[in-house]
């Protein structure tokens, strides 16, 4: 399908949200088993609180490498949907994955960043992102011709249809406050691939 | 080993036999950091059709995208060379151990035996009492003749008993065995 024009607010118009709100969004809308990679800290705190689906993966360590995980989960599956969920200080560690996604181009890969600006669980010192850095620009100048600021709740929403309806990669950024995360994945990893294993079929 | 897979591994190059026993363990997807010891076998890699080989910008983010396609059915591994594992320690420790991710590594052993680069040469000191430290199974590979059981074992192990592994391509296989 050819990509059509993505609507995108700026940084400094997209609506403040609330992230626990944007993981219940986002894992609503999925009914086909798609597989979410939520990276470390609050972001996969509101994504288990959201429902703890098999399909869903909790980063407890390796910051950075939601984007990576999920672009191989999307290669060994390429009739699933996978979306990756990070934070702005996660993805500023790993901006290269970026290029990465861009030159493979997956076409069932969704990237979401929530973007609040600060290290929130370590004492909330701003990120780059407090001081200028635009995260769906450098996307865009990484490769990914489909990236967008989510202008506010509904627009998340159409662009979450968008990334299960049409072909990707995706990514779209939405900015989000510093309410605390509404629950706390349980800290055994183990049990969290194994479950995640089963929830994609992958099991021994 | 066999007479007939000693005939077999004299005549096939280190990197040759690399390619055929991951093609025999289903070791389909490659993602590598580029090193000039190992160009060859990524070379062949990529000329076969078997293979998915991915050139990420770092290695860690090699490490993620094996470890995810490890759990979603697809087994892989990653390459690089020993700078490129002294980049690693956090995501093995913090990913490959804790979640039982048999993530599989190559390592060209550089920093060793007469090479003269600064980038390798201190950094080369620190792989092994990482891989010690995380308890990782590693094994330098020396000889042409121990290739096939070093990868193969190593390989069939990781995935039985859900644990990383390094395979270190040391110099006196890539280098010294490869002169003779």
């Amino acid at each position: 399908m050819p990509a059509k024009k993505i609507q995108s607010a700026g940084r400094d118009t997209a609506k403040v949200m609330n992230r626990s709100d944007l993981c219940r969004r986002l894992t609503a809308k999925l009914t086909h088993e798609e597989a979410v990679i939520g990276g470390i800290g609050n972001t996969h705190f509101d994504l288990w609180a959201s429902g703890q689906r098999p399909q869903n993966f909790y980063m407890l360590g390796s910051m950075g490498l939601a984007v990576p995980i999920a672009f191989g989960v999307a290669l060994a599956q390429p009739q699933r949907r996978v979306f990756s969920l990070e934070g702005d200080g996660s993805l500023l560690m790993q901006l290269g994955s970026l290029g990465t996604v861009a030159k493979y181009g997956p076409k069932n890969l969704a990237i979401i960043v929530f973007d609040n600006g600060i290290y929130q669980i370590t004492g909330a010192q701003p990120t780059l992102t407090s001081f200028g850095t635009d995260l769906v620009a450098i996307a865009k100048g990484a490769g990914l011709a489909q990236s967008a600021w989510a202008a506010d709740e509904a627009h998340y929403e159409e662009l979450i249809d968008a990334a299960l309806k049409r072909e990707g990669p995706w990514f779209i950024a939405a900015r989000t406050g510093t309410q605390p995360p509404a629950g706390l994945t349980e800290r055994d990893p183990a049990k969290i691939r194994g479950r995640f294993m089963q929830g994609l079929g992958a099991s021994k | 080993m066999s007479v007939e897979a000693a005939a077999r591994t004299r005549s096939e190059t280190w990197d040759a036999i690399v390619l055929r026993v991951l093609k025999q363990n289903k070791v389909s997807l490659i993602a590598y950091v580029p090193d000039k010891v190992l160009a060859p076998l990524i070379k062949s890699l990529h000329a076969d059709d078997f293979f998915t080989v991915l050139s990420p910008a770092r290695e860690e983010e090699a490490a993620g995208i094996v470890a995810g396609a490890y759990m979603a059915g697809q087994r892989g591994i990653v390459l690089m060379q020993t700078s490129g594992f002294a980049t690693l320690p956090n995501v093995i420790a913090s990913m490959a151990v804790p979640y039982q991710i048999p993530l599989l590594m190559m390592i060209s052993e550089r920093g060793t035996l007469g090479d003269f680069q600064f980038g390798q040469a201190m950094v080369c000191r620190t792989m092994r009492p990482v891989l010690e430290s995380l308890a990782i199974e590693h094994y330098a590979i020396t000889r042409l003749d121990e290739v096939e059981f070093i990868v193969d074992s190593m390989i069939k192990q990781a995935f039985s008993t859900q644990a990383p592994a390094a395979m270190i391509l040391s110099p006196l296989l890539t280098k010294h065995s490869a002169k003779k």
